[in-house]
């Protein structure tokens, strides 16, 4: 199953399997992530990449243990460092988060407490899970803070968050995340609320800090530059569905998905040389009316009968896995009524 | 800004009842007084002065705690409202007390447990603490403690202690009894409040980003429940025990009246009753500085609990 | 986004029937519903359905007086089925009439406040300035007062204006116009809110262009904008204004015992509870409280229902 960088023969850190995560809704259960599995190496970063409502963020919440109800976990597994986590009961799952996996939210803006210090708030995750006298939680978060770029963070470590700018204040929940050394940081759409200026920045910090701390992330991003400058390898998902996902380069330059290179010709200057951008027809479906067989196949220009009716699973598709049946031995099916004069 | 508006605005009305609404001379002297004697008593009272003057001495009179004499009794205001002011003031503290041990707790507790029978229970039975009048309550508590069991005392303010000119209720065991039931008649509709505001405002922390990312950290569910989310209620909890402090000391008349509690509330109803404008004015001057004092002390509280209001306060202070 | 349209969406929000789905889906609403519609109907039907006529002295005989309801005590008398006070009134019909009164004042003092206080808003919205200054200046003060204090200041004004003969006799719409007086500001502040809003609207200036008067077109389309909300306020304020003509009855500052609302009938039943008779605080209590409630639990479902962005 493993793709791509074929990098280790160990068990990888993080193993998704089949996950479904579902909403009960007054109108029925929505099924928001449907059957995803992936794996995260080591201190690899997995990109993943998708329009809002594809599942993307909830998956790193199901990740995490925060689902917020009545989303649940419905089915699948998810294991970190070949432990079973999806099923430990609260406090267990407490002690993992922060201590093994961190996390990153959208907005730096309101993810700090506003009454408390950045330093007091650092010191409590870092006494939470590591026995350390506060002298030397203190150390630790000021030497923290001066990693992720602060000035001056001795005095900047009894400031209070509105003392700070977006920018700065992002860089304190990356210190935040890492200061317990966890071993992977979900970051969910980490920079979308900063300025474009600022982005670059903060995304380059928390790339070299996970590669200097060995801390493997999952990046979860609508933003394919983002994805291509960081990532190892990149997940494109599509109505709560793993689309396609293998190495950065090979998706980026070889989509296998109709779908993966829709997305590729939407973005300027990643494109094989097109002179105009390209867009997807239509919109992603909702959840409450997914159609049949392969969720893409509305605005597939490639489909056939067989994607009306039966819904592809991940494939080998060169270096990548894609669920379409292009790839598949048997291919599409004939092709569907009226749509022969395209064809 | 708001503080001297209300002081303003309640000078004027007191002065206004107090000078066109009462005749200060028709309270004084006798029926069958001749009208020369009368005049020389206007004079001699400056009502025939131009009114901005009198409202000047008026305001200046009342800072020296002057309120001239009651048209019921003939006794000096001031000294009236003195008496009874501790009795006032030391029910109105049980019952914040009260309303806020018990009020925010359980706010709390069905704010982190929205769904839990005991906080639906909780919730419906606020609603009918916000329903039941205060008066109703004190009746149906006397009704059950006093009158059925026979375990509290229904009147009065039972055994006090004088010390200087304050007498209170708190070195006496009867005296204390006695404090029961009227704290708990005037806290209960604010515990209500209380907690349906802590828990509503605990409902929408608990939502907020930096407690999931306070989760995401693995910080225990005491620091996120206590520490964050409860810190992060207290402003506007702050806020509405500042507002309700004043409506408490108002309510507190009404509690004053079912338990026969010798207060300023009390007094007040009497003097509305024989419309003795001097002790009307004096009250409401009195209410409209509690208001005052409050509100100084809420101020000086936020400073306490809101960095982002010192970070303001710090930014002005620099400026100048 | 002009305000014709705003109305008409709140039209369509009613008539789509979330309103009346939320209403059937909520048991305690229907509930408090009937709890109301039951009470206002025996209140105004008292003269018809009441067993006796508890304040013609005529018909009081001292020998009824102090009879224990007959569910309780083998001494009641199923001519007075909730008992009798001191004078011989018969309890039930008392509340009876007593609620009636309760209602009568409660909604007319709704009446005052919501007149008032929306002329207050469209002047202070509409003229702006000094006006709107002060009109804002006193609602601010008043806030600061709880509004049974309020009520009282101008009651005891009153009193200290008119003799005591005159007062009884105009108590009622002296108790009324108090309440009112006390309840407008939150109508004022929302109406003010809206005028605020529509006042730079095209449409008010192009009226001006036109030749129409700026002032009756905004009028027009205001107020179906804030109907919503004010239906809300009125809903939520009447329990409060039955609560309060209750307390200062209570008090007895409010109804004169020779037209006993619900409070004034706890008053009278108070002074007999220490001996033991109960039944004459305890069933008008009841019926007050009951009342309150239901009220309050409309006004609730009606702001979740409506939702216009209240508190």
């Amino acid at each position: 199953m493993a793709t791509g960088r074929s990098v280790s023969n160990n068990a990888p850190l993080l193993e998704v399997r089949h996950l479904r995560v579902e909403f009960p809704t007054r109108r029925g259960t929505l099924l928001a992530v449907d059957d995803v599995s992936f794996e995260i190496a080591a201190g690899e970063v997995l990109g993943v990449v998708g329009e809002s409502g594809a599942g993307k963020s909830l998956t790193g919440n199901a990740i995490i243990g925060l689902l917020e109800p009545p989303g649940r976990v419905a089915g699948g597994e998810i294991r970190l460092e070949g432990r079973r986590i999806d099923t430990l009961p609260y406090e267990e799952m407490r002690k993992v988060r922060g201590a093994m996996m961190g996390a990153i939210f959208q907005d730096p803006l309101t993810c700090l407490n506003p009454l408390y210090s950045i330093g007091r708030q650092l010191v409590e995750t870092i006494q939470t899970h590591l026995p350390l006298p506060a002298g030397q939680a203190r150390k630790r978060a000021i030497d923290l803070l001066k990693e992720v770029g602060i000035p001056g963070a001795e005095q900047r470590f009894d400031h209070y968050p509105h003392q700070f700018s977006g920018g700065m204040r992002q860089r304190v929940v990356i210190a935040l995340a890492l200061c317990a050394g966890p071993k992977l940081i979900v970051a969910d759409e980490p920079t979308t609320a900063l300025d474009v200026s600022i982005q670059a920045q903060v995304i380059a910090l928390l790339k070299r800090l996970c590669r200097e701390h060995g801390t493997a992330v999952m990046l979860v991003t609508h933003d394919m530059g983002v994805i291509a400058e960081t990532a190892d390898r990149v997940a494109v998902m599509y109505a709560g569905r793993v689309a396609e996902i293998g190495p950065v380069r090979e998706v980026i330059k070889q989509a296998k998905h109709p779908y993966t290179k829709g997305l590729m010709g939407s973005i300027p200057s990643l494109g094989h040389r097109a002179d105009r951008l390209t867009q997807i027809d239509g919109a992603m479906p909702r959840l409450t009316e997914i159609p049949k067989g392969c969720a893409f196949n509305p605005r597939c220009g490639q489909r056939g009968l067989r994607c009306l009716v039966e819904r592809p699973n991940l494939m080998t598709a060169g270096g990548s896995l894609a669920a379409c049946w292009l790839h598949d031995r048997q291919g599409v099916g004939g092709a569907v009524a009226g749509e022969l004069a395209d064809a | 800004m708001q503080s001297v508006a209300v002081l303003l605005t309640v000078g004027l009305v007191s002065f206004f009842l107090f000078r066109y609404v009462g005749d200060p001379v028709n309270a004084m002297v006798g029926q069958d007084t001749p009208a020369v004697e009368r005049e020389a008593l206007r004079v001699k009272l400056g009502l025939n002065d131009p009114a901005p003057i009198q409202f000047v001495r008026f305001i200046a009179n009342a800072a020296h705690g002057q309120f001239g004499l009651s048209y019921r009794t003939s006794e000096p205001v001031s000294r009236m409202i003195w008496e009874r002011l501790p009795a006032t003031l030391e029910l109105s503290f049980c019952a914040a007390m009260f309303a806020l041990l018990v009020g925010v707790p359980m706010g709390v507790y069905t704010g982190l447990y929205p769904r839990h029978w005991s906080s639906r229970t909780l919730q419906a039975i606020s609603l009918i603490g916000v329903s039941l009048p205060t008066f109703l309550i004190g009746i149906l508590l006397i009704l059950f403690f006093s009158v059925i069991l026979r375990w509290l005392p229904s009147f009065g303010r039972g055994e006090t202690v004088t010390i200087g000119w304050w007498t209170t209720n708190f070195l006496r065991w009867k005296g204390l009894e006695a404090l029961i039931l009227p704290s708990i008649t005037l806290g209960l509709f604010q515990l209500t409040l209380l907690m349906r505001l802590v828990r509503s405002e605990m409902l929408e922390v608990m939502r907020t980003d930096y407690i999931k990312f306070a989760r995401a950290r693995g910080l225990t569910n005491r620091a996120i429940n206590f520490g964050h989310a409860l810190k992060n209620t207290l402003v506007p909890v702050i806020t509405v025990t500042g507002l309700q402090l004043g409506s408490l000391i108002a309510f507190a008349l009404v509690t004053e009246t079912v338990f026969a509690w010798p207060g300023v509330g009390q007094l007040f109803i009497q003097s509305v009753q024989f419309s003795d404008i001097p002790v009307m004015a004096a009250y409401l001057m009195l209410i409209g500085l509690f208001f005052v004092i409050i509100n100084l002390i809420v101020d000086l509280l936020y400073f306490v609990v809101d960095p982002r209001l010192r970070g303001q306060m710090g930014v002005r202070a620099g400026a100048h | 986004m002009a305000s014709r349209t705003a109305f008409a969406q709140w039209l369509h929000h009613a008539a789509d029937s979330d309103i009346w789905w939320s209403f059937k889906s909520s048991a305690t609403t229907v509930v408090a519903a009937v709890v109301t519609f039951l009470i206002i109907a025996m209140a105004f039907l008292a003269p018809v359905l009441a067993p006796h006529t508890p304040f013609d002295p005529g018909t009081l005989s001292l020998s009824d007086g102090l009879k224990p309801p007959v569910l309780v005590s083998p001494d009641g008398d199923w001519s007075f089925p909730l008992g009798t006070d001191d004078q011989g009134r018969d309890v039930l019909s008392s509340i009876m009439y007593g609620t009636r009164l309760s209602l009568i004042v409660g909604f007319a003092s709704v009446v005052v406040a919501l007149v008032l206080g929306i002329a207050a808003g469209l002047i202070s919205g509409y003229f702006g300035g000094s006006i709107d200054a002060v009109i804002m200046r006193i609602a601010d003060v008043q806030l600061t007062f709880p509004a049974i204090l309020v009520a009282l200041l101008i009651d005891g004004l009153v009193r200290g204006l008119i003799s005591s003969e005159r007062h009884d006799e105009i108590a009622t719409f002296v108790i009324i116009g108090a309440i009112g007086l006390s309840f407008w500001v939150q109508y004022a502040r929302t109406v003010r809110g809206s005028v605020l809003v529509e006042k730079n609207k095209e449409y008010v200036q192009a009226a001006r262009v036109i030749g129409l008067s700026p002032a009756v077109i905004m009028v027009r389309h205001v107020l179906p904008n804030v109907t919503g909300p004010v239906l809300v306020i009125a809903t939520i304020n009447l329990g409060l204004a039955i609560i309060t003509e209750a307390t200062l009855s209570f008090l007895g500052v409010g109804l004169p015992s020779t037209q006993p609302s619900l409070g004034t009938l706890i008053r009278l039943g108070n002074d007999l509870l220490q001996s033991g008779e109960w039944w004459i605080v305890v069933f008008p209590g009841i019926t007050l409280a009951a009342l309150v409630l239901a009220v309050n639990l409309l006004g609730d479902w009606l702001r979740d229902a409506l939702n216009p962005k209240l508190r």
